[in-house]
């Protein structure tokens, strides 16, 4: 009985990240129609291409709005979402252009503060960059000039858009056109900003890179687009984190991320996904529709995804990998937790064109209280990826008796030279691991604890090492109450 | 578009009208169930491949193709002599013979059971006996699948068993389903009804075998129901002709600590779908689901399993393995449902491939759907080819490559083989397996040439 009640107060803890920074927004009027697209795309100044990107975008997006064409198959439940009643842009009124962090609102910074991101250099941990997207826009963007000095770009969109718009023109689009999906045709009118970053011909980034996304204004709608170039021989690993307020209205984060390795080239790109889950009767919440892709284009190129997802009332989201050039690899690394009544549906896509691909599927699942967790992944070998090979695993924890794990892997292969393995479990935490570890004089919250970071470990490790203590520690906080 | 779909379904409007004309002295409970069936099949039409059961099967070639309901084709027994004698099981306890899906007595023998058991036609059955309202129609999902809905509609012949309280049969019952195609394409949906009370143990086998070349339709439906303590194995043949489409569905419901096993070979047909949906309605029930599917040519072969716990303490296995060669496209469709009181189920599901071409083409799509946090669920799937390492090992003690890769795939496939426990089945397999697969002693092509005796002998006597 001890046990489950452990578990039962080591789930009730409380969402820490939930408060509100007053500051004063510039805000566009609720709704969307070109005349907002225009506004935003004029806000930002951008040019003439960019324009005429998220009209058609917006276009399409409308066509899809009118047919009811959103999607609708996957295994999470939710209300109509009224597109009208959101506000699509959203940004802490600011002077003209920030030339240095004194120019940043004070309450901002602060709110970085709360939120363990200082953007003083001084104080960051020597070796991540941060650019930190506060609502619509970006705020900041720390060691600018040293990652100048490798010839790295790493700067918010809006200022790709503005400085280097040749790259930005060239594969915006080019991994998720905007036809792809509802969600990213949405974004692609729409989009206010996110990251960029270029890494030039065999230039290895001497630092992490890092976004910390923050929806802070009520009735928005976080819109972000990432985009990550990766030249002949670069390397670069980029990390996001995400919180919101604690709101009782759901609120809507559709973001598209786009990779692309050119040959030799490699990109690992890990998510720490902490938006507000909605409280525990499933009030509130963030909707977390995500359109994440990675394109292989060159030979030997590898794309690595990393994510832990704790927070969001509903996940919707597969980052894949598109393996085109010969040799490449993908590799996928997922822990998805549900807890209370949160939802998630996510998994990968696997796409093997080119001879020789590799990839790797690791999937941790832990549902508890009303949460339903969903894996659902395809891994497609096509007729010419001769040699072709994957390996997935997803693996599924149960906490309680409400809560439900689901699997759909999708295998296509189209070639006799391709090796496929597939394999999956599903199980309760054991009460017999439990009390082994009781036994040893661990307390069952210990014990419990122990059980769910050595489920998650092969993922944990693939985490930058200091995002991997933080992510064991939000594990346990999201967990909290939960394990029987 | 809409236009053509109209006429297609006014094909089977037609169908229906002389199918209930022909039946008017039928019971009013199952003049209801077909017409529901019917108006069921008419609301939805036949699937398309935006539906996800569907995906990885297009059936546009069986919903374009204007099929009439099979003629009657049951003729005097020396016509089939030689295949009849190919198709018979030795050690069978009985062999009933359907001809385009009606049951010719003349062609079958039930000379070996025991009292008390019923074996025959299930129209027979239908006009004596008033007891089969209670089961017949009760278990298929006509909602969900519009093959079942087709099914139902058309319910006339097809083979009926009962097996009263404590039966134990050793010898397998054994249903010979054979398909004569004529000049116009034809369908049959046989419809099968096996309820086994309490405590009896029996195996039953369902072979579907074509006379001749061309395009035929069967849809069959079984209903399998097991009594408490029940251990029931069911087999499916299918070994039609390359232009033969055939969608099989078995659903069974299991009371308490019934042990119900589906095997299936599937080696002909040129579009396959075989269905396989199991209840566990009562604790400790145990359900073996075990297959094997051998491809060549361009044909398509789908497994579509559902298996649903909906009660504690049960178990399931499934095991599926594919052999693909030449243009054949295979799916596995593997689903475990397990409800919110299952707990303590334990389930288990395998898939196994072997692609020989690289035009052959794999889906698989193993799920789990989990809402009992009490279980044991797994699943896998792997998708390969022979073993270098195990050709080469073969090849340096002296066996010539073409053999040893038949070696390698006959023991695959026995591994499906091996899990039947009703052993003159087994044994039966073994030897039919052996003919049809790639590579080995009896050409790739053993079901065409066999085929075209058949359809010989066919014109020598007719």
């Amino acid at each position: 009985m001890s046990t489950i009640n452990t578990i039962q107060d080591l789930t009730n803890r409380e969402y820490k990240w939930g408060f509100v920074t007053s500051v004063e927004e510039d805000k566009l009027p609720k709704g969307l129609n070109e005349d907002i697209i225009r506004l935003i795309s004029a806000k930002k100044g951008e040019p003439e291409f960019m324009l005429d990107w998220r009209l058609k975008a917006y276009r399409h997006w409308d066509s899809l709005e009118k047919s009811h064409a959103d999607p609708k198959w996957a295994n999470v439940k939710f209300g109509p979402i009224d597109y009208q009643n959101i506000v699509y842009y959203s940004a802490p009124k600011k002077k003209p252009s920030l030339k240095s962090l004194e120019e940043i609102d004070p309450e901002v910074l602060r709110t970085y503060d709360r939120l363990g991101i200082p953007l003083v250099e001084q104080q960051r941990l020597a070796g991540v960059a941060v650019d930190a997207v506060f609502d619509s826009v970006s705020v900041a963007t720390t060691f600018k000039e040293k990652l100048a000095e490798a010839g790295v770009i790493f700067c918010s969109f809006s200022e790709a858009v503005q400085n280097h718009p040749e790259l930005v023109k060239k594969y915006l689009g080019s991994v998720v056109p905007y036809t792809d999906n509802f969600f990213a045709s949405l974004n692609s009118a729409v989009f206010s900003d996110g990251s960029f970053v270029y890494v030039p011909k065999g230039v290895r980034c001497p630092m992490e890179l890092s976004t910390y996304f923050r929806i802070n204004a009520a009735e928005t709608g976080q819109f972000e687009r990432t985009l990550i170039i990766a030249e002949e021989g670069a390397y670069v690993s980029y990390l996001e984190g995400c919180t919101a307020p604690i709101r009782d209205e759901h609120q809507l984060h559709a973001a598209v991320v786009e990779l692309v390795a050119l040959e030799n080239a490699t990109i690992k790109y890990s998510t720490v996904q902490n938006w507000y889950p909605g409280d525990k009767e499933g009030r509130g919440g963030i909707y977390n529709f995500v359109t994440k892709r990675g394109k292989c284009a060159g030979p030997n190129s590898k794309i690595s995804w990393t994510q832990v997802e704790t927070g969001s009332a509903i996940t919707w989201k597969y980052p894949s990998c598109i393996l085109l050039g010969d040799n490449s690899v993908g590799e996928f690394y997922s822990v998805a937790l549900t807890n209370n009544y949160q939802q998630a549906d996510t998994g990968t896509k696997m796409i093997h064109i080119g001879k020789n691909t590799t990839s790797t599927v690791v999937s941790k699942g832990i549902s508890a209280g009303h949460g339903q967790n969903t894996y659902r992944g395809m891994v497609k070998i096509q007729k010419g990826a001769r040699g072709a090979r994957n390996y997935t695993q997803c693996d599924s924890l149960l906490i309680g008796d409400k809560c439900g794990a689901h699997t759909f892997p999708y295998i296509e292969v189209q070639n006799s030279s391709a090796r496929m393995e597939h394999e999956a479990s599903t199980s309760k935490i054991g009460e017999d691991q439990i009390f082994y570890l009781r036994q040893r004089g661990l307390s069952a919250e210990e014990a419990v604890s122990m059980i769910i970071n050595g489920f998650c470990r092969q993922v944990f490790r693939e985490l930058p090492m200091e995002f991997a203590v933080e992510a064991q520690k939000l594990l346990s906080i999201s967990l909290e109450g939960s394990v029987g | 578009m809409a236009t053509a779909a109209t006429e297609r379904l006014r094909n089977y409007l037609e169908a229906f009208h002389t199918h209930g004309a022909n039946e008017a002295g039928r019971p009013a409970w199952l003049r209801g169930l077909c017409e529901r069936g019917f108006a069921r099949f008419c609301e939805v039409g036949f699937p398309t491949t935006r539906q996800e059961d569907w995906r990885f099967t297009n059936v546009n070639a069986i919903a374009q193709t204007p099929f009439q309901l099979a003629r009657d084709a049951r003729l005097s027994g020396a016509i089939y002599g030689d295949t009849l004698e190919a198709c018979r099981i030795p050690g069978a306890a009985c062999q009933l013979v359907f001809v385009n899906g009606r049951f010719a007595p003349e062609l079958s023998d039930l000379s070996g059971l025991p009292p008390g058991v019923r074996v025959g036609s299930l129209a027979q059955a239908i006009a004596q006996d008033g007891g089969l309202e209670a089961h017949l129609g009760r278990y298929v999902n006509i909602e969900r699948d519009s093959f079942c809905a087709l099914n139902t509609a058309f319910i006339d012949d097809g083979a009926y068993v009962y097996l009263p309280r404590r039966t134990v049969l050793e010898a397998p019952i054994c249903f010979l389903f054979i398909s004569i195609p004529g000049d116009d394409p034809e369908m049959t949906n046989p419809r099968t009804l096996i309820v086994a009370e309490d405590a009896t143990e029996a195996s039953i086998v369902e072979d579907y075998v074509s006379l001749g070349s061309g395009v035929f339709f069967s849809n069959a439906v079984t209903e399998l129901v097991a009594g408490e303590d029940a251990v029931i194995s069911h087999y499916l043949i299918e070994r039609e002709d390359r232009q033969a489409f055939n969608v099989s569905t078995l659903r069974t419901q299991q009371a308490r600590s019934a042990n119900v096993s589906s095997h299936s070979v599937l080696l002909g047909g040129g579009l396959v779908r075989n269905n396989v949906h199991p209840v566990l309605g009562g604790e400790g029930g145990e359900c073996l689901i075990n297959g094997l599917f051998i491809g060549n040519g361009s044909q398509h072969m789908d497994n579509y399993m559902l298996v649903e716990h909906a009660s504690p303490h049960c178990s399931s296995r499934q095991f599926y393995n594919g052999i693909l060669d030449g243009h054949s496209h295979g799916v596995f469709h593997g689903r475990i449902i397990v409800h919110k009181d299952a707990q303590k189920t334990d389930a288990k599901q395998t898939n196994r491939n072997l692609l020989l071409s690289d035009d052959a083409q794999i889906d698989t799509k193993p799920q789990l759907e989990i809402y009992a946090d009490d279980v044991k669920c797994t699943h896998g799937a792997t998708i390969g080819q022979v073993d270098e390492h195990a050709l080469f090992y073969m090849r340096s003690r002296g066996i010539e490559e073409a053999s040893a890769r038949g070696l390698l795939l006959l023991a695959f496939a026995n591994e499906c083989l091996e899990r039947m426990k009703c052993r003159p089945v087994r044994d039966y397999l073994q030897d039919l397996v052996q003919g049809w697969l790639p590579g080995t002693s009896t050409p790739a092509g053993a079901d065409a040439v066999r085929a075209g005796e058949a359809a010989r002998r066919w014109e020598e006597v007719g």
